[in-house]
């Protein structure tokens, strides 16, 4: 699609495009330039003298069994966190589908959460559970957990999912709303004349008619689970205990900032881009073409 | 009309407020926790309803800070983001509407080309280029100024290619009434195009305002003065210090005043908030 109507200029339009342009250049494209040169070089433990390894830094990666787990564990992460928040948020959303009186005053109370920030979300959830002086912790000891995400992997786990689902609540339940708004209600008529019940109507015809939006949300989901989460991680574990909540972007953290290794780190961010590149083509292949009615 | 008995909607209402109430309780017992007493709290002693510290512990928490490592006013932090999120949103939008501004309305050689430089930029997060982009803004002498957080925060392409959409459905012959007129490529963007534009300024402004006094990562990077701290980071480092030495209702006041301008927005422009959500998105 182009404009017929456009104005005859030389030098202007250069001149409107520079300042982005050269934004774009210098703080992105040099940096992930820079990114793809430093994972091919090692740099020794002194930063004195550099040299070209090739793919060391990749295999090196894919030989560390850490990276592995953090791989798998980022994508468990993402799974569980989309799944979670996605079915709550549906759920909330098909109730606030339904002619009810103060559906405006629902949804307020239901999308402010998009506003906190991650790291807040962090402190907020770890003030809740903590294992000493959390509120809700005294119950679940009263339950016969024995609750210490501090200590225990598993539950640290646990703990930054719900977190991490629960921010990621309102911000499903907002599209989800508005997929349930743009399905025309005479095909519900039509099948409810037909007689089908409300949980059939909601099976055979709402979920089906809803499915570009569940595609467009599970993506997004997985990216915000890839790289959101690092505020929640970071005030509530730092990826501890052990490793259990080390994820990819995370890691690219550590190991670039705090353990010094370079190379390494540089070569987990091009793995990063490529996986993000793949998710936003799929994204813009996939969901747009294949999942539409 | 789809019929819908009184029993069904009851169960509505209850599992809209169950939803309210999850959504809401870590918030609520933030707020309960900054009203309260330190000791009390860190005994696991602390009360669901709020106590009787809230002018104290605010006060405290804006115009002194915390009384271990790092006292640093929540104030100056606010300050901060607030300063952040500004630059981060106006710079975005002036650069980006007047980007599209060329792109669409000019032909130029290599202007699809820029155009896709810009595009590319969409899919990369500033997460998978810390290491590298933080060493750019060192060589810059950046670290520790507003430039620094939020210049490389501006590299992105969403609000260009919004502009850009809304630019290809203006009409032609708007620009043509107004060439007759005499107006000039500046005339002409600033007379007829910015006004048309203002809505969906106003709607990216609320979005991206929020994802500016949001941002984390990138100002943990690169602020090393404890005067540069956005408030983000400055919660983090109030819980930083071993774990009995946490003072939780300063930490929970700022949580509280992290969260407040932002979720102000979104309340109080929600038509906007929506509308540049959804279009942010596509």
């Amino acid at each position: 699609m182009q404009k017929q109507a456009i104005f005859q200029s030389k030098l202007l339009p250069y001149a409107l495009v520079a300042p982005q342009l050269s934004i774009v250049l210098i703080f992105f494209y040099w940096p992930a330039l820079q990114a793809m040169i430093q994972s091919f070089l090692l740099q020794d433990a002194f930063g004195l003298s550099t040299s070209f390894v090739w793919f060391d830094n990749y295999l090196e990666l894919f030989r560390e069994r850490a990276y592995f787990e953090a791989i798998l564990r980022t994508f468990f992460f993402s799974f569980a966190i989309a799944v979670s928040s996605l079915s709550f948020a549906l759920l909330l959303a098909v109730m606030a589908d339904k002619p009810l009186r103060g559906v405006m005053l629902y949804r307020t109370l239901l999308i402010w959460p998009y506003a906190v920030a991650p790291p807040v979300v962090g402190v907020l959830w770890i003030f809740m559970l903590h294992p000493s002086l959390g509120v809700l912790s005294r119950y679940l000891r009263a339950l016969g957990v024995d609750w210490n995400p501090l200590l225990d992997g598993d539950q640290a786990a646990t703990l930054i999912i719900l977190a991490a689902a629960w921010k990621q609540i309102s911000y499903n339940f907002l599209f989800f709303l508005a997929g349930l708004q743009s399905i025309p209600r005479s095909v519900l008529e039509a099948a409810a004349i037909d007689g089908a019940r409300p949980m059939r109507r909601f099976w055979t015809v709402t979920f089906p008619l809803l499915s570009p939006t569940i595609f467009f949300l599970l993506v997004v989901n997985i990216v915000y689970a890839f790289f959101d989460t690092f505020g929640i991680i970071d005030t509530m574990t730092r990826g501890g205990p052990g490793k259990s909540t080390e994820t990819l972007v995370y890691k690219v953290y550590t190991d670039g900032l705090l353990g010094g290794n370079l190379g390494s780190s540089a070569a987990q961010s091009v793995i990063l881009m490529i996986m993000v590149i793949v998710l936003t083509g799929i994204q813009f292949r996939f969901v747009e073409r294949k999942v539409t009615y | 009309m789809v019929e819908e008995e009184g029993f069904r909607r009851y169960v509505a209402h209850i599992i809209l407020w169950i939803g309210i109430a999850i959504v809401a309780f870590p918030v609520y017992l933030a707020f309960v926790a900054s009203t309260q007493d330190n000791a009390v709290i860190a005994n696991g002693q602390m009360s669901l309803l709020p106590g009787g510290h809230f002018f104290q512990t605010y006060y405290q928490t804006i115009f002194v800070g915390t009384s271990g490592s790092t006292r640093e006013p929540v104030g100056n932090m606010m300050l901060n983001s607030l300063v952040m999120a500004l630059l981060i949103a106006v710079g975005k939008i002036a650069i980006s509407i007047i980007s599209a501004y060329a792109i669409v309305y000019f032909r130029f050689p290599f202007r699809m080309p820029i155009f896709w430089l810009i595009f590319v930029t969409l899919m990369l997060p500033v997460e998978v280029r810390i290491y590298p982009t933080y060493k750019i803004v060192a060589d810059l002498h950046m670290l520790d100024s507003y430039a620094g957080l939020s210049l490389p925060l501006i590299a992105s392409a969403t609000a260009t290619l919004l502009f850009r959409q809304f630019f290809m459905t203006v009409p032609d012959e708007l620009l043509e009434a107004s060439r007759i007129d005499g107006a000039g490529p500046f005339r002409f963007f600033w007379d007829t195009l910015l006004p048309l534009s203002r809505t969906n300024m106003a709607a990216l402004f609320v979005i991206l305002f929020i994802l500016g006094w949001n941002q984390y990562l990138w100002p943990l990077l690169i602020t090393t003065r404890d005067d540069m701290q956005t408030i983000q980071i400055g919660i983090r480092k109030m819980i930083t210090t071993t774990d009995a030495l946490t003072e939780w209702p300063i930490v929970m006041a700022t949580a509280v005043l992290a969260m407040l301008p932002p979720v102000l927005v979104v309340v109080v422009m929600q038509k906007l908030f929506v509308r540049g959500l959804v279009e942010t998105e596509k």
